[in-house]
């Protein structure tokens, strides 16, 4: 039967809500009762909080309450528990929250929260993950053993900045290094950085007299909320509600809980009545959440003919003051710090360390964006070294089916997808054979640089979703899952899986943008690149439920065997005469014989799915299962670099996904264009700055720059198809990989162009002429 | 959100806004002229400036001017970077002014609020540098005209209580060839690395620039150094960028020797371009 | 209006339609247009002008609606993303995938709007010089410059 709705490119169902300004998001709210919450945040690096001083401020007009750390002093956190929401005793990084100024409007808040007062004795901070791992260097957290773990593989080490460290031990490297004719190093950093959603985390909170409380939040993991609050405030978790609207951005930075404990308390501190506090840019930047940095050495060892023999990986991996999720991204480089190449002798060593900087949490490619910057680089090295076409290089040493990863995970067609084909397509589409290096003249030259990536997600091994369906009595179907929609556009390629299984045109399936966790079904989060199959293979078995129930009743009504009975566009019909149906609209509110008697009711179509056959790493060899299944790819981008000056212009960026099905073609496409996007900012422009004391400079869009319309290069996506077993209708998760290999490809190109080993990000038009000037004699 | 309140004054005539600054003055309301507003709006959001209270002058008349007077462009400082753009009058002024932050910034920047901005780039001064514009100024002692090469020293020299109504800039200068090169740190909505505009008057050029020191600048010394025809162009440029007028600053747009590295290849091809 | 010395009543012209609403002068016409008015559409970003999610046109002219106190628009023609019925614009962003979450959608279209109306023949660079004012994070621009290049040069904008 022909596709309906998979593979077609159907209009977002959110589309006209978003350009008419109608689409509601956390903080479109306002209402006179709302309270509003403003943050004081620090303004120091590492110090100790010696007194705050908010008599002022709590006497000011309209001020409710002022908070500060002693007011509930908790720790949180989703790995480890080493966060006080509100800062208590000390300060760990710029821009943390010391306190809550709570008004009846906005402007009363703020003009309470400018007349506190904080006072600091500063301390030495900790200024990069490499320093973080002296033995002489202070410490972020003097009492790291003394923290609860939120689940039982994170490894902190006491008296120490390391909050974990994983290994991956997979075969001799002695005989990895005999095999090999030659070596290559590299060491790599990659800076702090932000996700820049456009929309800021906001947050708002209610403890109703029954003590219930309600929250509306604009975050990627409503149910994890919940499950936080639930434990943190010592209420039954069914007693928690949250709301999420449409969320504008989140690319993993909302999947953290921060705002939600501060909006909680702000509310138990004014008997419950409703605060809603909303992060300026300035706090979203420094104050919430942001991309890990990481620093890296990568050793690898080959043949002569470029077959890989050894590859060693050391990563530092600086979580900022608070783990939050990092550990779990730790694991993550680990597990793949491969990349997607064929090694036999494989070693890491990851360590997650604490800085004083903002802390970080899951970022797009949940630290494959980082690793692989590291890898790729290496691999290229190798290949001059060796004096074989990059493509080549990786083509060569592509990994098929039947090698393991580096966590031992057995690949299959399935499992993996087809690296080579990914190579080979993306050699057409950047026309790599025209030539990597090509002298215009005029001081411009021009070059292409490639790299790999793969990617699995890093889930708790129970991981699960569900979904609902109902139907209306006029045969159309209403779909509720507890994904979030925070942009990729998931509900609508959920209701296209839904309308393509229940064989119903897309626009007799509704679905809300909205999740409540009371009615919605759960969800793990909306993170991963997961929903489309964690949530999809959901919504399958709903249908499939629903499906068994329209069947047995049309079968009543039409008096044969629901075996004898098929769907089409919204009818059962006889399998061998279609001119023999019902529609939907006579049978999901039961079915009325002419007499009057009815038999069955609504149908309600219920399906969960949990990620199949996951296991922890092995804490001394990595060896486990950490997620379903990878999507592979490859990625290509061309610059032109102006050798006057080291300006530069991104002139394409290619990538090939093995997507196992592309669901729907123009929404994925835009999806791995945007994450190109991202990636070729965080490659030229984007990073946090600090100063010499840790103190974040660049706390604005103004200075924090991001890629604008008209820099951006000709993207140029296509798709391998190599059908994911277990994933709905085949496909593979694809929302993040776009932007996981695309630095690296950048600055490949860029090194090869100017002459000069680029081994950090951005790559400034002055970086390159440092690094010029540096190599000069 | 602005955490602080001010009084709004919109007066219709220079003497009048003259009157509510003194007025409010006196009631230690520490007055600002308001003209786009959008450096004032900024920085009060984030408590950098307090003031309790703002006059707009963008409601007086001769702040509202666009036109040749006899054989002056005047240009009033309520006029928006926009506006000068679209009018295309004094083509180097307008492209300077189109690269001031956004576009739809420009729509509301106003020149005079650009030219007494405490943002330390201030690039539309610059095509007024070269063309020895005059501004006309309105002060509790009256209204005067100066040579803006007297008045803008490192930044506007206003005394309390002035503010620029007018620009006038003579009519042979708008059409002198020019050049307008802004470099930014990478991305092209950015404060400058530097912006250079550059004219040739006659067989002379001169030169104006933003980013090279921590205040916009036209130095006589430099030009002539850069009008030494004695000198090959290299030598002129190597000479002129030795006696910047004050240090060439290292901050987050870029480091000094990087801004002197890019400065002296942009004056070698402006010299190029204006002596072809 | 000539002076306003407090929080007070002011009357704004929204959509084609006077509207009053009570702000402070220090209060911008974001805030007004949110918080006074209802009007949302208009989002808050950066308040700093530095992203573009919060463009109106303001007698037919882009303006970041953080940048402008509310008092200062009294007399103008204040047009917001909710005061566009059915637009070419806003058909293009649908038909091109030009968003993925949605926030910055507003302030881009209303951006677009006014290049169309002003500019109905604006070159690829007018067009880019226009639209740098607006930040999106989820989309690649591509998407974004098809949906407005679909509309400007065409006699239906």
């Amino acid at each position: 039967m022909e596709f309906l709705s998979i593979g077609k490119d159907v209009i977002r169902k959110d589309a006209w809500e978003k350009v008419t300004g109608r689409a509601t998001y956390s903080a479109d709210v306002s209402s006179p009762g709302i309270l509003h919450g403003v943050l004081v945040t620090s303004t120091c690096a590492h110090g100790k909080i010696k007194s705050i001083d908010y008599v002022e401020a709590s006497n000011m007009p309209g001020v409710k309450a002022v908070l500060t750390g002693d007011y509930y002093p908790i720790l949180t956190g989703s790995v480890l528990e080493d966060h006080p929401p509100l800062a208590a005793g000390k300060v760990r990084y710029y821009g943390e929250p010391v306190a809550i100024v709570v008004a009846r409007s906005e402007a009363e808040a703020s003009a309470a929260a400018t007349r506190i007062k904080v006072y600091y004795e500063k301390l030495p901070t900790v200024d990069s993950p490499s320093a973080a791992i002296k033995p002489d260097s202070p410490l972020v957290h003097e009492h790291l053993d003394q923290y609860k773990k939120a689940i039982p593989e994170v490894y902190p080490e006491a008296n120490s900045n390391i909050v974990h460290l994983v290994k991956i031990r997979k075969g001799d490297m002695n005989q990895g290094w005999m095999d090999s004719d030659i070596t290559v190093e590299g060491t790599y950093s990659l800076p702090y950085a932000d996700h820049i959603a456009m929309e800021t985390r906001s947050a708002r909170a209610e403890i109703l007299p029954d003590e219930q409380i309600v929250i509306h939040t604009s975050s990627q993991s409503p149910f994890a909320v919940r499950k936080l609050i639930s434990q943190n405030f010592g209420v039954d978790l069914g007693k928690v509600v949250v709301h999420v609207p449409l969320v504008g951005g989140g690319y993993g930075g909302k999947a953290a809980v921060q705002l939600e404990y501060l909006a909680v308390m702000a509310s138990q501190a004014v008997g419950g009545q409703p605060v809603m506090i909303t992060n300026t840019r300035e706090q979203d930047m420094a104050g919430s959440p942001s991309k890990l940095a990481l620093e890296a050495i990568v050793k690898l060892g080959a043949k002569k003919n470029g077959t890989l023999t050894a590859g060693e990986y050391t990563f530092i991996v600086g979580t900022g003051a608070y783990a939050d999720s990092g550990p779990r991204m730790t694991n993550s480089m680990a597990m793949s710090c491969t990349g997607p190449y064929k090694l036999d002798n494989v070693w890491c060593d990851a360590y997650c360390v604490y800085t004083n900087h903002t802390y970080a949490t899951s970022f797009r490619g949940f630290g494959h964006t980082s690793c692989t910057f590291a890898v790729e680089r290496t691999m290229d090295k190798l290949a001059a070294l060796l004096n074989i076409d990059p493509l080549e290089l990786r083509r060569k040493n592509a990994i098929t089916p039947g090698e393991t990863t580096p966590t031992q995970v057995v690949l299959t067609p399935s499992n993996l997808g087809d690296v080579p084909a990914c190579l080979d397509k993306l050699k057409m589409l950047i026309n790599w054979d025209e030539g990597v290096c090509i002298d215009m003249g005029n001081s411009r030259i021009r070059a292409k640089g490639v790299a790999c990536l793969w990617k699995t997600s890093n889930s708790p091994t129970d991981a699960f979703a569900s979904a609902v369906v109902t139907f209306n009595s006029d045969g159309s179907a209403n779909l509720q899952v507890g994904a979030v929609e925070i942009g990729p556009s998931t509900r609508t390629t959920l209701a296209q899986i839904l309308a393509e299984r229940l064989r119903l045109d897309i626009d007799r399936i509704h679905i809300d943008m909205e999740v409540n966790t009371r009615t919605s079904p759960h969800d793990w989060k909306t993170v991963a690149s997961m929903s489309t199959f964690l949530v999809g293979r959901a919504v399958e078995e709903a249908a499939n439920d629903a499906i068994r129930q329209i069947l047995s009743l049309a079968a009543m009504a039409i008096r044969c065997s629901p075996e004898d009975l098929a769907l089409d566009s919204g009818r059962v019909y006889v399998k061998d005469n279609p001119n023999f149906y019902v529609d939907y609209a006579t049978i999901v509110h039961g079915f009325k014989y002419p007499n009057g008697n009815t038999v069955g009711s609504q149908v309600i179509g219920r399906g969960t799915y949990v990620m199949p056959h996951l296991s922890p790493m092995d804490r001394e060899t990595g060896k486990g299962k950490p997620g379903p299944y990878l999507t592979p790819g490859a990625q290509a981008v061309e610059i032109e670099l102006n050798t006057a000056d080291y300006t530069y212009r991104i002139l394409k960026a290619a990538t090939v996904l093995d997507a196992g099905k592309v669901l729907n073609p123009k929404s994925a496409r835009g999806l791995v264009m945007g994450a190109m996007g991202m990636g070729l900012g965080l490659g030229s422009r984007e990073s946090f700055i600090y100063d010499q004391q840790q103190e974040l400079q660049n706390t604005s869009l103004r200075t924090y720059k991001v890629l604008r319309i008209g820099e951006q290069p000709e993207y140029l996506v296509n798709w391998v198809e190599t059908p994911n077993a277990i994933g709905p209708y085949g496909a593979r998760g694809l929302a993040e990989h776009g932007i996981i290999g695309i630095h690296a490809a950048l600055v490949n190109a860029l090194s090869r162009a100017a002459g000069v080993e680029l081994d950090q990000v951005p790559v400034i038009p002055e970086l390159i002429w440092e690094k010029i000037e540096e190599s000069k004699p | 959100m602005i955490p602080f309140d001010f009084e709004y004054y919109l007066p219709g005539s220079v003497e009048h806004a003259i009157q509510q600054f003194q007025n409010l003055d006196q009631q230690g309301k520490n007055p600002m002229y308001y003209g786009g507003g959008t450096e004032i709006i900024s920085m009060a959001r984030m408590a950098n400036i307090s003031t309790g209270a703002v006059i707009d002058i963008k409601d007086i008349p001769q702040c509202k001017v666009l036109e040749f007077q006899e054989d002056h462009l005047v240009i009033g400082a309520g006029v928006t970077l926009t506006q000068i753009h679209e009018s295309n009058l004094y083509p180097l002024l307008a492209q300077a002014g189109a690269r001031v932050a956004d576009h739809t910034i420009q729509n509301k920047i106003t020149l005079g609020g650009n030219l007494c901005g405490t943002i330390i780039y201030r690039e539309a001064v610059l095509p007024l540098l070269l063309a020895d514009s005059e501004v006309v100024l309105a002060g509790p002692v009256g209204c005067k005209t100066l040579p803006i090469n007297q008045i803008f020293k490192e930044r506007m020299q206003l005394n309390k209580g002035e503010f620029i109504v007018q620009v006038r800039t003579l009519q042979s200068f708008l059409s002198c060839p020019y050049v307008h090169v802004k470099r930014t740190k990478e991305d092209k909505i950015h404060y400058p690395l530097l912006t250079i505009c550059a004219i040739q008057v006659g067989n002379q050029v001169r030169t104006a620039f933003s980013g090279v020191c921590d205040f916009p600048f036209r130095s006589q010394e430099m030009e002539s150094e850069l009008n030494n025809s004695s000198l090959t162009v290299e030598q002129r440029v190597d000479n002129a960028i030795t006696i910047t007028p004050g240090l060439i600053p290292s901050n987050l747009e870029g480091s000094a020797g990087y801004r002197k590295f890019i400065l002296r290849n942009l004056l070698i091809s402006i010299l190029y371009t204006l002596e072809a | 209006m000539e002076q306003m010395l407090g929080e007070g009543l002011i009357e704004l012209k929204v959509n084609g339609e006077n509207r009053k609403a009570l702000v402070r002068p220090a209060d911008t016409l974001l805030y007004a247009l949110r918080e006074r008015l209802g009007l949302t559409g208009a989002k808050p970003g950066c308040e700093n002008g530095d992203c573009g999610a919060c463009t109106v046109l303001v007698d037919g002219w882009p303006i970041k609606s953080c940048l402008i106190l509310a008092v200062e628009a009294v007399g103008h023609e204040v047009t917001t993303i909710e005061g566009l019925n059915n637009a070419p614009i806003q058909k293009a962003f649908v038909e091109k995938f030009a968003f993925q979450c949605g926030y910055c959608t507003p302030g881009f279209i209303m951006n677009c709007q006014g290049l169309i109306n002003i500019h109905p023949d604006a070159s690829d660079q007018v067009m880019h010089d226009w639209l740098q004012s607006n930040i999106c994070r989820c989309t690649s621009y591509q998407e974004i410059g098809e949906a407005i290049k679909s509309v400007l040069h065409s006699s239906e904008a």
